[in-house]
């Protein structure tokens, strides 16, 4: 018995040292690991004296330019770590809302419900347009169909035309791809195209659309499969698709989307794509966001994205 | 003083092992109990008939479950279908056919199927299968609730197979040399006595192997199309489906705490882990009742 009470406090004691001696490596190491940010941050700018990091998240459109936009800024800021990640942008406006990061990519506007729970949670959400995007609709190459109507486009996806044929093409039935429910394309698609912009049009598209977890899902199928049809953002078009024109109304011209047509409005699904921040930006943020809106349109072209309106210049100066 | 030291360790590992087996139990309960919380406000705040309802738009306020559910049932069904004779096929030919050396080599490459992960086998289905389904079959699209099926027969034929291997395994000698005995050939005594003297593992191999498949995630929601359609017509197999586990892995991401949404997938999760517990508990009680009678039947 002697023994083991005395084995115990024993332990105890070499437990306490261990767990001192961790302590005070821990200590040392946190200790020297700050001085020597605050060294190479000295260095190179002088500015507070620490890295600002920022957590960037949302739409799976955006996410390319995003990361590009990123990589870019850091090359130039090494004062700044920017971390941008995908997921559609009910992710990255829920993880704004809950806190979690401090830039939300969007390809749609928020609701009117997820801006009531930013307020809920004390701020107000900052809306940034940062780039225009076209909606492509796609099909197999070999389908001889080169343009649709919006109209017409959205009686093939709420079901009321079900075969190729009824829109001059060959006799094979439709198969309809969509992004899934938390990409904001497929918001902004049911509103502007199925629901054709009308506020009391309550259309949903068909329950036999197929729902692709990512846009390399839609040009997959696409690709291999004649019946098929698809949308996405334009900068995710692969060359093994087929790109219809879209004319606006019956009678109107059938027009392709492109950097152009997108600028003059005259290609009629195109949107602009948004960044969010909790209330209005400063610091690290808010110089970000002017080297988006400035230097960084320079890049938005060769990721597949239409460059805001107005030249860089002006908007930099802005 | 020497023997209590032993003693002492023996108590110390006891207890260990005590606290640790206690906290597994004590994690699923939890974990039961956070999706409880999680996933029962929805079927409060929703009316029964809203939730068993035909369609599944959450985005735009329709939480209709019944075309997951039945998708993720027609799936998971279709899969024990495929998998079923064919497992017993392969645990049959491996126990009681194939010579020893074949077995030795066998059995190990059967649990090499086991752990190819299961997003390599739904890139596999999406690039593979599918387009052959579309120009086999001559479906207007090769993402269907078939080709979910056979990815998800392959994926749950690891665990039939060794479960009915293990069934026939505990059929007695005695039984074999019994019917060789009787001028049975090898064929009559395997498929009249053993197979049918292990008959109740071979039930369980096929709820564990539906276990298996029902909650299959990533392969599922690569290769089934994702449509939330009502499978009930006749061509619903070679349709697209919707299942439960894809359309939580699906939407999970973008719902904001707290929301009707949010509580809807968790009610989902309640659904398929009812689901998983009663087939479970049936295996189980195909076992309990297999040992009362004395390890056959």
């Amino acid at each position: 018995m002697g023994t083991v009470r005395l084995l115990r406090s024993v332990r105890r004691l070499a437990l306490a040292a261990l767990s001192m001696a961790a302590l005070g490596l821990a200590g040392c190491a946190a200790a020297g690991g700050r001085e020597g940010a605050a060294g190479s941050a000295a260095h190179k700018a002088a500015v507070s004296g620490q890295v600002s990091t920022i957590k960037n998240i949302g739409s799976d459109t955006l996410v390319n330019l995003a990361l590009a936009w990123a990589e870019a800024y850091m090359a130039g800021h090494s004062e700044v770590h920017i971390s941008v990640t995908g997921g559609g942008s009910g992710t990255g406006i829920a993880a704004l809302i809950n806190g979690t990061i401090q830039l939300a990519n969007a390809s749609r506007a928020m609701s009117a419900e997820e801006v009531e729970s930013a307020r809920r949670n004390g701020f107000e959400p900052v809306q940034h347009a940062v780039a225009l995007d076209a909606i492509a609709v796609v099909v197999n190459p070999a389908n001889p169909v080169n343009g649709l109507t919006l109209r017409q486009i959205a009686e093939i996806y709420t079901g009321r035309i079900r075969r190729w044929s009824e829109v001059g093409g060959e006799d094979r039935p439709i198969v309809l791809l969509s992004r899934e429910s938390n990409s904001g394309t497929y918001v902004y698609f049911i509103e502007r195209v199925i629901r054709l912009g009308r506020k009391d049009n309550y259309d949903l598209p068909s329950p036999e659309t197929l729902l692709m977890p990512s846009s390399e899902g839609i040009s997959a199928e696409v690709r291999q499969n004649p019946n098929a049809i698809g949308y996405d953002g334009l900068g995710y078009v692969t060359m093994d698709q087929k790109v219809l024109a879209v004319a606006a109304a019956e009678g109107e011209p059938y027009v392709r989307p492109d950097a152009a047509t997108v600028l003059d409005g005259s290609y009629p699904i195109a949107r602009p794509l948004f960044m969010y921040t909790a209330g209005r930006p400063g610091g690290a943020i808010a110089a970000y966001l002017s080297w988006i809106l400035g230097e960084g349109q320079g890049r938005v072209q060769e990721i597949g994205f239409v460059p805001l309106p107005g030249g860089a210049e002006g908007r930099g100066a802005r | 003083m020497k023997r209590s030291r032993p003693r002492w360790s023996d108590f110390a590992v006891e207890a260990l092992i005590r606290v640790l087996g206690f906290s597994t139990v004590g994690f699923v309960l939890l974990i039961f109990a956070f999706l409880l919380r999680e996933g029962l406000p929805v079927f409060f705040k929703l009316p029964a008939a809203a939730l068993l309802g035909k369609l599944w738009y959450p985005t735009f306020g329709k939480f209709g479950g019944l075309p997951l559910i039945l998708g993720s049932l027609l799936v998971t069904l279709l899969a024990v279908l495929i998998a079923l004779p064919l497992g017993v096929a392969t645990a049959v030919f491996v126990r009681e056919v194939a010579p020893r050396w074949a077995r030795e080599f066998l059995k190990p490459l059967i649990e090499v199927l086991a752990g190819i992960p299961s997003v390599v086998l739904g890139f596999f289905g999406m690039t593979m299968v599918a387009p052959l389904v579309r120009q086999w079959l001559g479906a207007p699209t090769g993402l269907t609730a078939f080709t979910g099926a056979l990815v998800l027969a392959y994926m749950s034929l690891p665990t039939i197979i060794s479960v009915a291997e293990d069934a026939l395994d505990a059929v007695p000698r005695s039984y074999r040399d019994a019917g060789l005995a009787m001028g049975a050939t090898r064929w009559q005594t395997t498929w009249r006595v053993v197979v049918p003297a292990g008959r109740s593992g071979v039930i369980i191999a096929g709820m564990l192997g539906m276990g298996r498949a029902i909650g299959e995630t990533m392969a599922v929601m690569m290769v089934t199309g994702n449509a939330a359609r009502l499978p009930l017509d006749a061509a619903a197999l070679f349709k697209p489906v919707r299942t439960m586990t894809a359309t939580i892995a699906a939407e999970m991401g973008e719902v904001a705490r707290g929301g009707i949404h949010y509580h809807a997938l968790f009610g989902i999760g309640i659904v398929l882990f009812v689901l998983t517990f009663l087939i479970n508990l049936a295996a189980a009680r195909v076992i309990f009742r297999r040992r009362r009678k004395g390890g056959l039947r």
